[in-house]
């Protein structure tokens, strides 16, 4: 099972939407995936700032860390917390210093980095971690999200997708892949890290992987289709891009929808419904083993 | 002609009130709106009805349908008409996988195309698919007739035993012990028929090519034994 939603906006109006038109898409596919839910958000970006998305326990106290983080930095924080994640901004030149005053501190861990990009992600119902989140009130040019039955490993915030393995990447992925653990070694012989065992961590590693060697994203996507061996759609979100990859076989569902305003992928058509202008929109069935992508220029 | 608005009516009322019809009712002609992508809309109907369903369709649309005659305008998820029985539906838009899977009787029509799978294990029923169908349609298909006026994708027939498949456009690749077929006469007034069932005109069945099963893999034979 799993669910996956997508939103790839063209109609930048719709921005100030993109997170309640997500949170619905993710709650149409809760009995697909009510195990965890996450999402990733491309929201603004400022030239020289990097956004630092922070996971905590449920009662942390940002405040006071974030306090602490300012004397470090000398300059105080700029930081929005949502429930037990918390996304920092701040200039690029800065970050060094508060990655090493993070380094060690085992009641927070750094889970994503982006120009654009924060990742949110917990156990529970589609609907109550987007509530959680608050969601509704994201908005940006585009988003990823998930729903998760979990398969390949246990139901931890760790093993909930997205999974973001490079600046601004994130993948979220509905299937098992079977040569996981190969590749994985592979990668970390490579220098790469990873969070879980999960086997959807390991095509995020890859797709991350092959970025920095200087593939595109389509290229990255063309190549994994040898890559990886198993079941998957995945969507992969960048800073400007969206992209969609099924399986050769196709063994997981998938539909697709575009109109002049956006570009959706949903496991289900129920999870399109209710997007703006659904009902004169193209609906589609992506093809097996073909890249889909679309860029932000 | 009752119409029901599935977004404020549960699915299962709908169903249920299908499942109920006798000889004696008026409601023969039934619209139903808002089907929003629900899976199982018109499931296990055994009753000569008119069904016309105005929007996207989820997975299992009519299975198990018997005698009555269904309408999806629009697409179709997983599995619409499977284990087909008798009766007609038709889907104006495009199908997703397995469409028509294990039918034993009655006519599938799908405007559009229809993705991966398509009639597998099909045991009777005809499907008429005017655009194209994706890779392993027709796997395992026992019996009835597969018509693709467009193209067929990877393995098509694989495994096949003694359906019918007739293609207008190319064939990707043919699966293990699917073959060519000569289209003779009595083969093309049978698919004349078909098209004239499924409402396609300006087609000739002379335009097609037949395929079925070289009968090589089943029946056991210790030769093929590493292809079963």
């Amino acid at each position: 099972m799993c669910g996956i939603a997508g939103l790839f906006l063209k109609d930048q109006s719709l921005a100030p939407e993109l997170g309640g038109l997500l949170s619905g898409m993710l709650e149409a596919l809760s009995d697909r995936g009510p195990d965890s839910a996450g999402f990733a958000v491309y929201g603004d970006g400022d030239a020289g700032q990097i956004k630092l998305t922070l996971r905590a326990a449920q009662s942390f106290d940002f405040a006071e860390l974030m306090a602490s983080l300012g004397k470090v930095a000398g300059a105080p924080i700029a930081y929005q917390v949502h429930d037990t994640h918390a996304v920092i901004s701040l200039p690029v030149d800065r970050e060094a210093t508060i990655a090493a005053a993070l380094v060690g501190n085992k009641d927070v861990d750094m889970v994503a980095r982006g120009k654009r990009m924060a990742v949110f992600k917990e156990v529970g119902l589609p609907a109550d971690v987007a509530k959680r989140f608050g969601l509704n009130t994201m908005s940006g040019t585009h988003a990823v999200g998930h729903t998760r039955m979990a398969t390949e490993s246990a139901v931890t915030t760790n093993g909930a997708h997205p999974f973001t393995t490079g600046t601004d990447q994130c993948l979220v992925h509905n299937g098992s892949l079977s040569n996981h653990n190969d590749v994985r070694r592979e990668l970390i012989r490579l220098g790469m890290t990873f969070r879980t065992e999960n086997d959807s961590e390991v095509a995020a590693g890859y797709i991350s992987s092959q970025m920095a060697a200087g593939a595109s994203l389509q290229d990255a996507m063309t190549s994994s289709l040898s890559a990886l061996d198993g079941f998957y759609t995945f969507v992969i979100g960048t800073e400007t891009g969206f992209g969609v990859l099924r399986d050769p076989i196709a063994c997981k569902p998938a539909v697709m929808a575009e109109t002049d305003r956006w570009v959706a992928f949903g496991t289900e058509y129920r999870a399109l419904v209710d997007l703006p202008g659904i009902d004169t929109a193209k609906v589609w069935e992506p093809e097996p083993a073909k890249v889909y992508l679309w860029e932000r220029h | 002609m009752p119409t029901v608005d599935l977004a404020s009516s549960p699915l299962r009322e709908l169903n249920g009130a299908l499942h109920r019809l006798t000889p004696s009712t008026n409601a023969t002609h039934w619209t139903v709106t808002n089907p929003r992508g629900q899976h199982n809309i018109a499931v296990g109907l055994d009753f000569p009805v008119e069904i016309e369903i105005d929007g996207h369709v989820g997975y299992y649309c009519a299975g198990m349908n018997k005698q009555a005659r269904v309408t999806v305008r629009g697409n179709a998820g997983q599995g619409v008409a499977e284990n087909m029985m008798s009766g007609r539906v038709h889907v104006t838009g495009d199908a997703s996988q397995a469409a028509g899977a294990s039918g034993n009787g009655g006519l599938l029509v799908i405007d559009g195309n229809a993705s991966a799978r398509c009639g597998i294990s099909m045991k009777g029923i005809d499907i008429v698919v005017k655009g194209s169908v994706g890779h392993l349609s027709a796997f395992m298909a026992q019996a009835g007739k597969l018509v693709v006026l467009g193209d067929a994708g990877e393995a098509l027939g694989d495994s096949i035993y003694e359906a019918q498949l007739f293609v207008r456009g190319t064939v990707t690749s043919l699966g293990a012990d699917c073959i060519e077929k000569p289209l003779n006469d009595e083969h093309k007034v049978e698919l004349k028929k078909l098209l004239d069932e499924a409402g396609v005109e300006g087609v000739r069945p002379d335009e097609f090519k037949r395929y079925g099963s070289a009968r090589k893999l089943y029946h056991f034979h210790i030769d093929n034994v590493g292809s079963y």
